[in-house]
């Protein structure tokens, strides 16, 4: 074994399903030769328990929180060092097998799927967190470590991580995703809070994107490689610690719901918020229909009507600022009076609510799946794309909750369809194609948050254009000439 | 009424924090790893500086018994807005042999000397899960007690506890001085925020030592012996009702 891990290593309590004499049985029969030929080289790096071939474990490591089928892969492997996964990934190089890496299997865009099979590397047995500077603001992580895990460790220092995508995922995962969330009106996704990252690459050797230890909180020092491999979704490299950016706890923080007659209200309240320049922590949007579907899952009793849900951070006195210019607002647009959150419980029900829109949409047709479509606009064509897609699912006649970042301009579709019905699944793909092309035309994106996965890699070729797709196959050909990191994810 | 309350907050290993036992079976290791305030004694806190919030009581004292670092606890708790602090020093062998039984005589005597109103402790910490000192401190000092708080409310010089119990939840109206112990659903403690922590290093920690209090640290245990519970083994699958059956018969589990 190697020993190359220093004081971080625990026992791992034996796995009750690693049989050492069974082989693959799944995929080509090239690729499976080839993977049983490295088994015995994988035990020898991460031990016997580090290596996995159950059909359970391999199936849990194959899909996310999305609809993509399962695409288990060939193994499943769990280093607990960077030294370990430099040296299985040289011996995936060597032989050719692809490379997934996985951290809470949460992502939305089927990324962790192994379509190609090969070795998934799960990173979840690298949990530590290391480094934290609480008079820099920044903190380093490995993969295994979670957001609420961190928040939780930093809780008596007056300091937290705020990006928030809802799911407790790992926050080097998140880095992999360029994930957002809820608070990302005001404190930014994670192109603009990760400082440094320790990457492996496909041939095993490990780089510092910004140097190592490395944290200064500005930089012009060549090419940007950290916000490279941010949002890569680990076709370029294994991520495996993050230097991120804190921020102190906020001294205050009080929450909203306003109700409004229309969606055009709604969004337009949003707008002139944000134009007002008020630092609102949170501005998010249900439709009625969502709110509906909350309603019942949460067991809530708001409106029945377009909604926002609100939430200001800040000094008391700032509070009453924000809040004073924010309820002018949306009173001038036609909106409820205020349902406050102050206490943390009250506060903190409502935002699972929200979180819970997922399970909350799904709930309103059981035995359906859910997709959760992700585009995003200047917050100037916010109102016409919701009206439009409002009318595009009537029309359609497909159930669609729409919830939303509507502070960045970007909103989800959250659609429930019956998997047997062809004809419906049918018209959703249409649909959803349709609402990634009103958002192109509108200078959007087609995924504000979500990432591009396996799902929307045709969206991408529209959405920067064959030069700019051409740039992104040379980076990946320079860094990954052999396609190994994660094939048939971003790039067609 | 004085109006002050005394809250006892305790250093502990960190409910994160995977427990590693330390090779000579003498105890788990603590070097190098991360502590911070037992989660009980956070909710603890949380309540007394509530109840100063809406005026009820006066002052939210926080008292710690352990060595230096027990400091850093008592910082977090006027951070959460305790007005001042008391560090009972217990260092060395002293410190490793301390228990509920000499923290309770602590906490009585200190109740005595600041005129406390109410005692407020976790229900148990987290490290020896003793749930004792709570009931130990009021029995010392004679007075009521309300453990296993979910629920707390002040009426004039009484106070009207919900407890947690087995059944389902008890309410009781006890007179003042008191001692209550903090159940989980009592409160969700706040974030300490930057700015109160700056504060906190304002505020005041006194300096105390056991015997000033009159209070004899010797332990009445000994720990023997801590080990790891056994390790999980893999199970067996077995292919008829039959094998079932008969594994069960051969490990006497029927």
């Amino acid at each position: 074994m190697l020993s190359g891990c220093s004081a971080g290593l625990r026992l791992l309590v034996p796995r009750c399903c690693v049989l050492l004499s069974r082989s693959v049985t799944s995929g080509s029969p090239g690729r499976a030769a080839a993977v049983d030929g490295v088994l015995s080289a994988f035990r020898s790096i991460c031990g016997d328990d580090g290596v996995s071939l159950g059909e359970a474990v391999r199936e849990q490591h194959g899909k996310d929180e999305s609809f993509h089928r399962c695409r288990p892969p060939d193994v499943v492997v769990f280093p607990r060092c960077v030294e370990e996964v430099s040296a299985l990934a040289k011996l995936c190089h060597r032989h050719r097998l692809p490379i997934i890496p996985f951290g809470t299997g949460t992502g939305l865009e089927g990324g962790v799927g192994a379509v190609k099979g090969g070795v998934c590397f799960s990173l979840r047995n690298m949990d530590q967190i290391l480094d934290l500077h609480p008079e820099d603001f920044d903190v380093t992580v490995e993969p295994g470590v979670t957001r609420k895990a961190l928040n939780s460790y930093l809780r008596e220092t007056g300091l937290w991580f705020p990006v928030d995508p809802g799911a407790d995922a790992s926050l080097c995962g998140m880095a992999a995703t360029s994930a957002s969330g809820t608070n990302a009106v005001r404190y930014g996704t994670m192109r603009e809070n990760v400082m440094n990252l320790e990457v492996v690459l496909a041939d095993g050797s490990i780089i510092h994107t910004a140097g190592k230890n490395r944290r200064p909180r500005k930089t012009a020092a060549g090419y940007n490689l950290t916000n490279l491999f941010v949002g890569s979704e680990g076709t370029l490299g294994l991520i495996t610690k993050t230097t991120l950016r804190l921020y102190g706890v906020p001294e205050e923080m009080v929450s909203a719901v306003c109700s409004f007659s229309s969606v055009q209200a709604a969004v337009d309240s949003t707008v002139q918020i944000l134009q007002a320049g008020v630092p609102i922590a949170r501005i998010e949007f249900l439709d009625e229909v969502m709110i509906d579907a909350c309603n019942r899952f949460s067991s809530l009793s708001y409106p029945v009507s377009p909604t926002l849900f609100l939430e200001f951070h800040g000094s008391e006195r700032s509070l009453e600022e924000q809040v004073n210019t924010t309820e002018g607002i949306t009173q001038s647009n036609g909106g409820s009076d205020f349902q406050w959150a102050r206490d943390v419980e009250t506060r903190n029900r409502l935002w699972k609510a929200r979180h819970d829109a997922w399970y909350a949409a799904q709930a309103m047709r059981p035995g359906c799946k859910a997709y959760a479509t992700d585009v995003c606009v200047p917050l100037s064509r916010l109102p016409q794309i919701i009206v439009e897609t409002k009318e595009d699912l009537i029309e359609s006649r497909l159930t669609g909750h729409i919830v939303g970042h509507v502070g960045d301009g970007n909103f989800h579709c959250l659609m429930v369809m019956d998997p047997s019905d062809q004809d419906e699944l049918h018209r959703v793909h249409l649909f959803t194609e349709r609402l990634a092309r009103r958002a192109l035309a509108m200078d959007g994106t087609c995924t504000g948050e979500h990432g591009v996965g396996l799902g929307k890699r045709s969206l991408l070729c529209e959405e920067v254009g064959p030069s700019a797709i051409q740039v992104m196959q040379s980076l990946k050909d320079a860094i990954d000439p052999k396609n190994l990191m994660n094939p048939g994810k971003i790039l067609v | 009424m004085s109006g002050r309350v005394l809250v006892g907050v305790k250093r502990v290993i960190d409910y994160a924090v995977k427990i590693r036992v330390k090779p000579d079976n003498s105890g788990v290791v603590t070097d190098g790893v991360k502590h911070s305030m037992n989660p009980f004694c956070e909710i603890a806190v949380e309540e007394a500086v509530k109840l100063k919030e809406k005026k009820l009581i006066k002052e939210v004292v926080a008292v710690s018994c352990g060595p230096q670092q027990s400091q850093e606890t008592i910082r977090t708790a006027l951070a959460m807005g305790a007005d001042r602090g008391i560090h009972v020093e217990v260092a060395g062998k002293d410190y490793e042999t301390l228990g509920p039984l000499q923290v309770s005589k602590i906490m009585a005597a200190l109740a005595k000397k600041e005129d406390a109103q109410l005692l407020i402790l976790g229900k148990q910490a987290i490290d020896d899960d003793c749930n004792q000192t709570g009931q130990m401190t009021a029995a010392l000092l004679d007075w009521p007690q309300g453990t296993f708080a979910s629920e707390v409310s002040l009426d004039g010089d009484k106070v009207k506890v919900v407890r947690e119990i087995d059944g389902g939840l008890e309410t009781i109206k006890i007179s003042t001085p008191a001692v209550l112990t903090a159940d989980l659903r009592l409160n969700t403690p706040r974030y300490a925020t930057l700015p109160n922590i700056m504060k906190a290093k304002k505020k005041k920690i006194a300096n105390v030592k056991p015997a000033d209090l009159g209070v004899d640290l010797t332990s009445r245990l000994e720990v023997l012996k801590v080990e790891e519970p056994p390790q999980r083994e893999a199970g067996v699958k077995v292919e008829t009702v039959e094998d079932l059956v008969g594994k069960l018969k051969e490990t006497g589990r029927i």
